[in-house]
């Protein structure tokens, strides 16, 4: 019941978020800093996962190849195919729901502490838009991350499988260009862009609706990580179902 | 002028505020008082509309609050400014944005305006150079300095203060005191306090409700309640051996 509950609640806070817009002078320099929070801040980590992820799966690829009748240029494709098709979009977004999630319950559930939320319901601004509705828009600039990650996952493949000696640079190229479907990046984006909006709003659903002190807001930034990673796994599989299946 | 009429609030089973009414006049400071729990923080959500009632009215010079248009009420909230218990400013802002933040949400006015009036009230709250600070550099005083100069930048017509004397060592509140009074007579606001503080309730109170278990157990001012004979009044207001030598002092200089 408490589960209906809150999903009920959550979709209320979803309507009330696009109710009674913020001023654009202020909603602009907002949106701004929570590009620079969400997404600016992000570039670092998932670059670093995304190379050597990159060249984890090509190296254990390369290692189970051992049939001769195997051709090599499946290293090129076994990586690509991964990375593209769900370590970019989908365990980048997990690792976000960590990084970025943690960040937007915390944020959010300190004002609340803090009656900052309070303050801003009193002076009549809608505090959801003022402080979901920018996380939203800079969200929506996600498949710029999962691009750099999906480039960065490939580069780091070819890197360890031609540096690492497991296999030739042509055979890796030659893999990453064999039964390429395009389809496969628009339905990497469309993932993408769904898990930005949970990204956004489920953390926010926590911080905002959080109750009690500083120990409430470490509790509520766990849960959100919890509930943001369970229904960007549900939502994956649906997707997949959905587009691919 | 705020008039409160037989209000009551509830959560669940618990019902916190029994029919209060009262009326908060323009230009004074009116002090709620009470024991932790008897409903004060509660009554102070329902005057500001963050919390609903159940039963009962609550209006703004006439105007019944449950009846007004969403525009009325936005039109309503930006007349009242509010002073949090724990000050309650925005930590990713300076003390100069946490204050000019109100007149960039309601007002057309341009920057050097803007600068200009958030100069005048942190003169006014004695805070001339605090602008560039962040609040986590500011003392519990100085940051409440920057709360009311906030509450008051857009000139309004309210101002609710939450236990403004909080945490502050008692030369400091009574610096806060005299400052919400002076600013209080100075721009004829109607001014509510939530406190326990009794320095407050002695210092300021010019109407002083009282309230007991969600009830309005009684209602005077600084100067009736050194006389009254209400037992829940006296028992709490002179809990402490000073106030009940200063109660009969003054009771003895007055016969």
């Amino acid at each position: 019941m408490k589960y209906l509950h809150n999903i009920g609640v959550y979709f209320l806070m979803i309507k009330d978020m696009f109710r009674k817009p913020t001023k654009w002078s202020v909603m602009r320099t907002l949106i701004l800093k929570d590009i620079d929070d969400l997404i600016i801040n992000s570039l670092g980590i998932v670059a670093f996962i995304s190379f050597f992820v990159g060249g984890v799966v090509a190296i254990q690829t390369s290692l189970n190849i051992s049939n001769p009748l195997i051709p090599k240029y499946l290293v090129g494709f076994a990586t690509r195919q991964s990375i593209i098709l769900e370590f970019a979009p989908t365990f980048i977004s997990i690792i976000m729901a960590g990084k970025v999630g943690s960040f937007i319950t915390s944020s959010i559930g300190t004002m609340r502490v803090t009656e900052q939320i309070d303050a801003l319901e009193v002076m009549g601004i809608n505090s959801l838009n003022y402080l979901v509705f920018p996380k939203f828009i800079a969200l929506s600039l996600y498949p710029f991350i999962i691009s750099i990650a999906m480039f960065l996952g490939v580069l780091g493949g070819l890197a360890a499988c031609v540096y690492g000696g497991y296999g030739t640079l042509e055979d890796y190229i030659e893999g990453i260009q064999t039964d390429f479907i395009p389809f496969h990046i628009v339905y990497a984006f469309i993932k993408t862009l769904v898990f930005a909006f949970l990204l956004a709003t489920i953390p926010s659903f926590y911080g905002y609706f959080m109750k009690g002190g500083a120990l409430e807001v470490g509790k509520a930034s766990t849960t959100s990580f919890v509930w943001t990673s369970v229904v960007i796994i549900l939502a994956n599989y649906f997707l997949t179902s959905l587009l691919l299946g | 002028m705020i008039e409160v009429k037989n209000l009551y609030k509830s959560f669940g089973d618990a019902h916190i505020l029994k029919g209060i009414s009262t009326v908060f006049e323009k230009g004074k400071t009116n002090l709620i008082i009470g024991q932790s729990g008897s409903g004060k923080t509660v009554f102070l959500k329902c005057l500001l509309g963050l919390f609903e009632y159940e039963k009962g009215a609550i209006s703004y010079e006439g105007h019944v609050m449950s009846e007004l248009t969403a525009n009325e009420k936005r039109d309503l909230r930006a007349q009242i400014g509010m002073v949090f218990q724990g000050s309650a400013l925005f930590d990713s802002m300076t003390i100069a944005e946490n204050v000019m933040f109100p007149l960039r949400m309601f007002t057309k006015q341009s920057k050097s305006e803007m600068e200009d009036r958030v100069d005048f009230v942190l003169k006014r709250v004695n805070l001339p150079d605090a602008h560039k600070k962040m609040p986590s550099e500011a003392s519990g005083g100085m940051q409440k300095r920057v709360a009311i100069a906030r509450a008051i930048v857009n000139n309004p017509k309210y101002l609710f203060c939450d236990e403004p004397n909080s945490g502050l060592d008692p030369k400091t509140a009574i610096v806060i005191d005299n400052l919400i009074q002076e600013i209080t007579d100075e721009y004829q606001m109607t001014t509510v306090i939530n406190s326990h503080d009794m320095n407050s309730v002695m210092e300021i109170g010019e109407k002083i409700v009282f309230l007991k278990d969600g009830y309005k157990e009684w209602e005077g001012s600084k100067d009736t309640i050194f006389k009254t004979d209400n037992e829940a009044v006296t028992n709490f207001v002179y809990s402490s051996n000073l106030f009940k030598k200063v109660r009969r002092m003054y009771i003895e200089e007055n016969q």
